[in-house]
């Protein structure tokens, strides 16, 4: 047999393979066989990176030169180049946007080094498909230790540690298991909540994509703390790579006996299913999660009784997030004090967000509570693309609130975003800046609050309703005075009368923007004008005389024969024809083209 | 339905028939294996599930992932997650509006494409993302999506 002198690893998450990551290993592997090299080169998948934006990405160990941007003809130049000759391969290696320095390894790049990796430890690392590689990091020792412990040890330790439920709510995971450790009833269950609704953030989809084994294991720890023998996982039937990878560990775990009876010669047996989400937002409510999985509609129940006493099948059970039971096996390795070391006073360890927007490095990152909003964006994120300026960051998704740019040294925690209106969330943060409207935004929030809201209590149903017309009448330059409190009270109300979490967060996002940016809100309601100059409906495309040179580029693209003119002459727009899709805007090379507040014509 | 239809939709049935919370699983393998919910398939598995056809129409259409009619040969699913919204998703979806002479939620008549809004496809570095079939298409722009079509015609 031949020696493996190199790995290549090769991301294998959503991003990556949809820039097409499997044509590029396609071509490394035949480039592998011409050069006779196949043998002694590893080539496998790994789990999302976190640097999304720069894929299909690779790393070739054991130097750990990192490549970017890969295209299958790149395959032979890294064979011959660099796997035969040794010398990297220059002109695929990261560069940083603003500095423009160029950094071959990974571990030197700024978007890592800014981070603190404990959930996302094995992404980029391993083999998500290969249990021997999880085990060689130490997978399923953290469960061969839980089950020398006693199950209130375990779940003391996690108490210890401080850790909180990743999924939105944060309530500490180690008195859920409490509770429905103690709640009688047989059987009880485990549920992993890999709904993963926010729109707009793909935290939970990585880890159940990149690191499996890490979440099942965390499972088992669960069931066994809490006396379940039976766990399930629910994710999103939209996502299939993930629900792939998933039942690929569980069969692996279970042909190494890790999963099924009489675990590791101890009595503890446990078992976990797979059930897939069909789609609604309320599904990750965990009430509605459980009705979901008994067959039914995705609708909640009032709370209490809780899942803890009464979850699925009218059993005890409990009910975490992904990135919560990937926190567990390092906590029972290391121990609480480990933990508890990272982090503020009330948020122990670290968050995942995938960041995304506005921002240069978009992709997926893991840092302590206590980071500022600051270096999230320009440390780790690399700053805003095109010289704009921040204007606010989303957190929470729907449920959640904006943090605008006086807050950027504010550090993160549970209690210090509530204090300003926002939320942790389960990790979706999307960067604003300057043309993105918070009126439009907080549109398009309650837009999709209200077409997922399951319909059962009239202040979600009819309440979020009335305030999205009135949102739509502001964006469309029909808002009138009072609107604002209009929102307000509805938003109040709809907080108050709701059944579940849905409704009762629904109005965030809409309260949190005009808490920051009322004078958004009042320059579209008072002046018709849109200050982001994004809402088409305040504002005309026009040509800059001075900066047109006559390409008709803007003629060619205008869907609508809109922008007119005759070569090498100057070109305007006819306002009456322009449906403002922005499509000359965007392609016009001169920067001829402006958006200017529309003059309404006063009656 | 056909008969090889008939006989694959009683073959899912079979497979969940007596496990607890079968409904969804036989929903989605359906929708799977017929790109939508065929109504003659409701009725079987109402009957055969024993559960009441209104409470199989009513999860029907409770979940996105579930549809009642056929989609396109060339499924596009535009995505309007968060990430892709605040970068110009609304006008890659118009574009396809405007290139196809659909509304979102339609089929073209000759069967060959449909256009869906969907939220995040997991592609946010990449926004707006596209997803069509299998295929996700990123950082997308109206040139773009008469380009792609053009691939697809
Ligand atoms: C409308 C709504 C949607 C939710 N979506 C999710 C979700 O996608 N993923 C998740 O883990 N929790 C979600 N939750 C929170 C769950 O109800 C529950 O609190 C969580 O799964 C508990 O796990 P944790 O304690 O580990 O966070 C949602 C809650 C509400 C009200
Ligand atoms: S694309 Fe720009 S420069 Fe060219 S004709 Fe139009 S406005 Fe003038
Ligand atoms: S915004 Fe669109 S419709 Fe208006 S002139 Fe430009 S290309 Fe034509
Ligand atoms: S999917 Fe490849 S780096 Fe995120
Ligand atoms: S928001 Fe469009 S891919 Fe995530």
């Amino acid at each position: 047999m031949a020696i493996i002198r190199t790995n290549v690893l090769i991301c294998a998450g959503s991003a990556c393979v949809s820039s097409r990551a499997y044509d590029f290993k396609t071509a490394l592997l035949e480039a592998l066989e011409e050069a006779g090299i196949k043998e002694e080169v590893n080539v496998v998948d790994t789990g999302c990176i976190g640097t999304c934006d720069l894929g299909p990405v690779a790393i070739v160990y054991p130097d750990g030169i990192f490549y970017v941007h890969l295209k299958p003809e790149d395959a032979k130049v890294i064979v011959n180049e660099h796997l035969l000759k040794g010398r990297v391969v220059n002109r695929l290696l990261y560069q940083q946007p603003m500095t423009k320095e160029v950094f071959p390894s990974l571990s030197e790049i700024d978007f890592i080094v800014r981070q603190k990796r404990i959930v996302l430890r094995n992404m980029g690392v391993i083999d998500p498909e290969s249990i021997e590689e999880y085990i060689a990091k130490e997978g399923y020792q953290a469960l061969a230790k839980a089950l020398t412990m006693s199950p209130e040890d375990v779940i003391d330790t996690v108490k210890k540690s401080g850790l909180r439920g990743r999924g939105g709510a944060g309530f500490p995971t180690g008195l859920k298991w409490e509770l429905t450790r103690k709640a009688t009833g047989n059987p009880k269950y485990v549920i992993c909540n890999g709904d993963e609704g926010d729109p707009g953030a793909f935290m939970d989809r990585s880890v159940l994509e990149g690191d499996p084994h890490s979440i099942i294991e965390g499972m088992m720890i669960a069931g066994y703390a809490v006396g379940a023998s039976k766990g399930f996982f629910y994710v999103r039937a939209e996502y299939p790579l993930a629900i792939k990878r998933i039942e690929n560990a569980l069969e692996q775990a279970r042909s190494y006996g890790l999963i099924g009876e009489n675990i590791l010669g101890t009595d503890f047996s446990f078992d976990i299913e797979l059930r897939r989400g069909s789609g609604a937002f309320v599904c990750g409510e965990e009430t509605a999660l459980i009705a979901s999985i008994e067959g039914g509609r995705g609708e909640p129940r009032p709370r209490p009784p809780y899942p803890a006493n009464r979850g699925l099948w009218d059993s005890p059970t409990v009910i975490n997030n992904v990135e919560t039971l990937a926190n567990i096996s390092p906590i029972i390795l290391n121990g609480a004090e480990w933990f508890s070391s990272t982090g503020t006073e009330k948020s122990k360890g670290t968050k995942v967000f995938a960041l995304a927007g506005k921002v240069n490095n978009t992709g997926l990152i893991e840092v302590p509570f206590g980071t500022t909003l600051g270096e999230i964006i320009f440390d780790v994120g690399g700053g805003i693309p095109g010289g704009k300026k921040f204007k606010a960051a989303q957190t929470g998704g729907p449920s959640g609130g904006c943090i605008p740019a006086e807050y950027l040294d504010l550090p993160i925690d549970y209690e210090s975003l509530k204090q300003i209106g926002a939320i942790v969330g389960s990790g979706g943060l999307i960067i604003m800046d300057e043309d993105t409207c918070m009126v439009d935004v907080a549109r398009f929030f309650l837009e999709f609050t209200q077409s997922e809201s399951c319909g059962k209590c009239p202040p979600c149903r009819v309440g979020t309703r009335k305030m999205l017309d009135i949102l739509e009448r502001i964006v469309n330059g029909e808002g009138e005075e009072g609107d604002i409190e209009r929102l307000i009270e509805l938003g109040e109300e709809i907080r108050r009368d709701s059944l579940c979490g849905l409704g009762q967060t629904a109005p965030n996002p809409v309260l949190s923007t005009i808490r920051f940016f009322r004078d958004e809100y009042e320059a579209h309601i008072r002046e018709k004008r849109c200050p982001a100059k994004s809402c088409r409906a305040l504002i005309a495309y026009q040509v800059i005389p001075d900066k047109c040179r006559g390409c008709g580029i803007c003629a060619r693209v205008c869907p609508v024969g809109a922008a007119q003119g005759k070569p090498r002459e100057i070109y305007h727009i006819d306002t009456g024809l322009c449906i403002k899709c922005g499509d000359c805007f965007a392609k016009c090379p001169f920067g001829a083209i402006e958006k200017a507040d529309l003059v309404l014509e006063k009656v | 339905m056909d008969s090889t239809q008939i006989r694959q939709l009683n073959e899912i049935i079979s497979r969940w028939t007596g496990k607890p919370g079968a409904l969804m699983p036989v929903l989605q393998e359906i929708q799977e294996k017929f790109g939508y919910i065929p109504e003659d398939a409701m009725k079987e598995v109402s009957a055969k599930l024993n559960i009441p056809l209104p409470e199989v129409y009513g999860v029907v259409t409770f979940y996105h992932f579930f549809s009642l009619k056929p989609k396109g040969k060339y499924k596009i699913q535009v995505c309007e997650g968060t990430a892709c919204y605040v970068k110009g998703a609304k006008r890659v979806l118009e574009k396809f509006e405007e290139v196809l002479g659909i509304k979102v939620g339609d089929v073209t008549p000759d069967g060959k494409f449909s256009i869906e809004s969907v939220r995040c496809i997991g592609a946010c570095s990449h926004a707006p993302a596209v997803m069509i079939n299998d295929q996700v298409y990123g950082r997308m722009n109206s040139e773009k999506v008469s380009q792609l079509i053009k691939t697809l015609k």
